[in-house]
């Protein structure tokens, strides 16, 4: 139960879901789609998000597809994680999937909420940054396609009414060497002290992170350092850690101290793993 | 309050209820239609005591709107009628204080339909959805086991 009221509406289509939005914008609604709405319901019970009309996305069919067409894997906004873990077309989505929050969870959360997700981890975004995925994005001006790596810095830059459909991945990395592991400040379920997800492509290693900073992010300048063949994988990785983003998070999961300790020993585990020491 | 009028498929019944389009499952199925059985327990998606079934798969009903759930297949416990985990339960002795057996019973009844093969991966990925402040964890998963050892 919320302490606020709203009015809840379910489109069954994607001009439906912008003429709504748009139509509650005028009438200063302060609209919110939702696609899981368990984030509306978490958030919300604690006022910490505010709206009077709710607008789901779960009947559209664009965003419910999960097929390849062509070279490219597309995956549906509104699909759940268990969904997508049970069809696995994208082990490292698979795998990253497979660990954020629990298994029933996992059966009402979604991709787009959990990469849209105002809870700062957005774990599941970190295999589409490494596989320089295209978001598919419908608003009041139309749909359309861009690299992800384009819009999300930090979170997916939407514009004001704008949704994500779909994410397309090229078939090449769907299928590429990957590691992902997820470190937690103590048992088996719960959000990240630190995740890394890692793609091999070709010789080179891509990594993203989740739960380092306040936002998930995959960077060029660590990626070409720990890359950096010439040197010792010690070098490596030092010069790596030294070319963070910034702040380092220093909360109750750990400290920041305690993150970059565990963080310098997944570096090892990931460039051991994937072959590139 | 804007209340409206809802259908809710429950148990095998067509109920009609009053809800806000901001309540939750969880709060519809106690507060409305009486059925006490799916526990409060964080409200938060945490702890697994206000599980249910929805289609057959696990559901924390506090984590579901109540309009979200128009149209779907819904069970709470009330709806299990002598199904062998229920007794598996009792022959294990898989609950004290009884507070979370409800949710865990719902979670490990949609499991031996949606997996009967599980293995001790799958069960321990299902189950640590949710938690038995009494820690009987050892008695649960014994129950699940019987139930898949026996099917
Ligand atoms: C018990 C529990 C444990 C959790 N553990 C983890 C964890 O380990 N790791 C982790 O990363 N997260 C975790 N989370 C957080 C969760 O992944 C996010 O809260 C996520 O937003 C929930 O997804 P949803 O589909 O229910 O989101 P919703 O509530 O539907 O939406 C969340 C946000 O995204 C926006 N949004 C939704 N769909 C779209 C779309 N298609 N286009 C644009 N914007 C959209 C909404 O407007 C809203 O702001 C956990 C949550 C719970 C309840
Ligand atoms: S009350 Fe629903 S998970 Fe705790
Ligand atoms: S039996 Fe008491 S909480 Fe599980």
């Amino acid at each position: 139960m919320l302490p606020f009221d709203f009015e809840y509406y379910k489109p069954a289509s994607l001009k439906e879901a912008i003429d709504l939005y748009q139509t509650a914008a005028k009438n200063r609604k302060k609209p919110m789609f939702i696609s899981g709405g368990t984030e509306l319901i978490t958030l919300g019970r604690i006022n910490l998000v505010h709206t009077e009309a709710v607008i789901d996305l779960k009947d559209i069919a664009e965003c419910m597809v999960m097929q390849f067409e062509g070279d490219y894997l597309v995956i549906g906004s509104t699909l759940s994680l268990t969904k997508i873990e049970e069809t696995n077309h994208f082990p490292l989505l698979t795998k990253t999937a497979s660990e954020v929050a629990d298994h029933t969870s996992r059966g009402k959360i979604t991709l787009g909420g959990n990469i849209c997700a105002q809870i700062f981890y957005r774990e599941t975004v970190l295999p589409f940054l490494l596989a320089d995925s295209q978001v598919v994005i419908v608003g009041p001006s139309g749909i359309k396609v861009s690299p992800i790596n384009n819009l999300f810095h930090e979170q997916l830059q939407l514009g004001t009414g704008e949704f994500l459909i779909q994410v397309a991945t090229a078939k090449r990395f769907v299928t590429a060497p990957f590691v992902s592991i997820k470190r937690r400040q103590q048992w088996d379920t719960g959000y990240p002290l630190i995740t890394v997800a890692a793609l091999k492509i070709g010789e080179e290693v891509r990594v993203a992170l989740s739960g380092l900073c306040p936002f998930p992010f995959r960077s060029k300048k660590v990626e070409t350092l720990l890359n950096n063949r010439e040197w010792p994988i010690e070098d490596r990785v030092n010069s790596a850690l030294s070319e963070l983003p910034g702040p380092i998070l220093n909360d109750v999961e750990g400290s920041a101290e305690y993150r970059l300790f565990v963080l310098r020993n997944l570096l090892h585990d990931v460039l051991e793993v994937l072959g590139a020491s | 309050m804007k209340s409206q009028i809802i259908e809710l498929y429950v148990n095998g019944d067509l109920r009609t209820v009053t809800v806000r389009s901001a309540d939750t499952l969880l709060y519809a199925i106690r507060g409305k239609l009486g059925l006490t059985g799916a526990k409060p327990g964080c409200l938060n998606g945490d702890c697994g005591a206000c599980t249910v079934n929805v289609d057959d798969w696990p559901m924390k009903s506090c984590l579901m709107l109540a309009v979200e759930a128009i149209g779907k297949n819904i069970t709470t416990i009330e709806g299990l009628k002598k199904t062998p985990i229920q007794q598996a339960f009792v022959d294990n002795f898989a609950f004290q204080c009884g507070y979370c057996t409800p949710g865990f019973i719902m979670n490990c009844h949609s499991l031996i339909h949606q997996h009967p093969d599980a293995d001790d991966k799958t069960i321990k990925e299902w189950l640590g959805s949710n938690i038995c402040r009494c820690t009987g964890y050892a008695e649960i998963e014994k129950a699940v086991k019987t139930v898949l050892e026996n099917q």
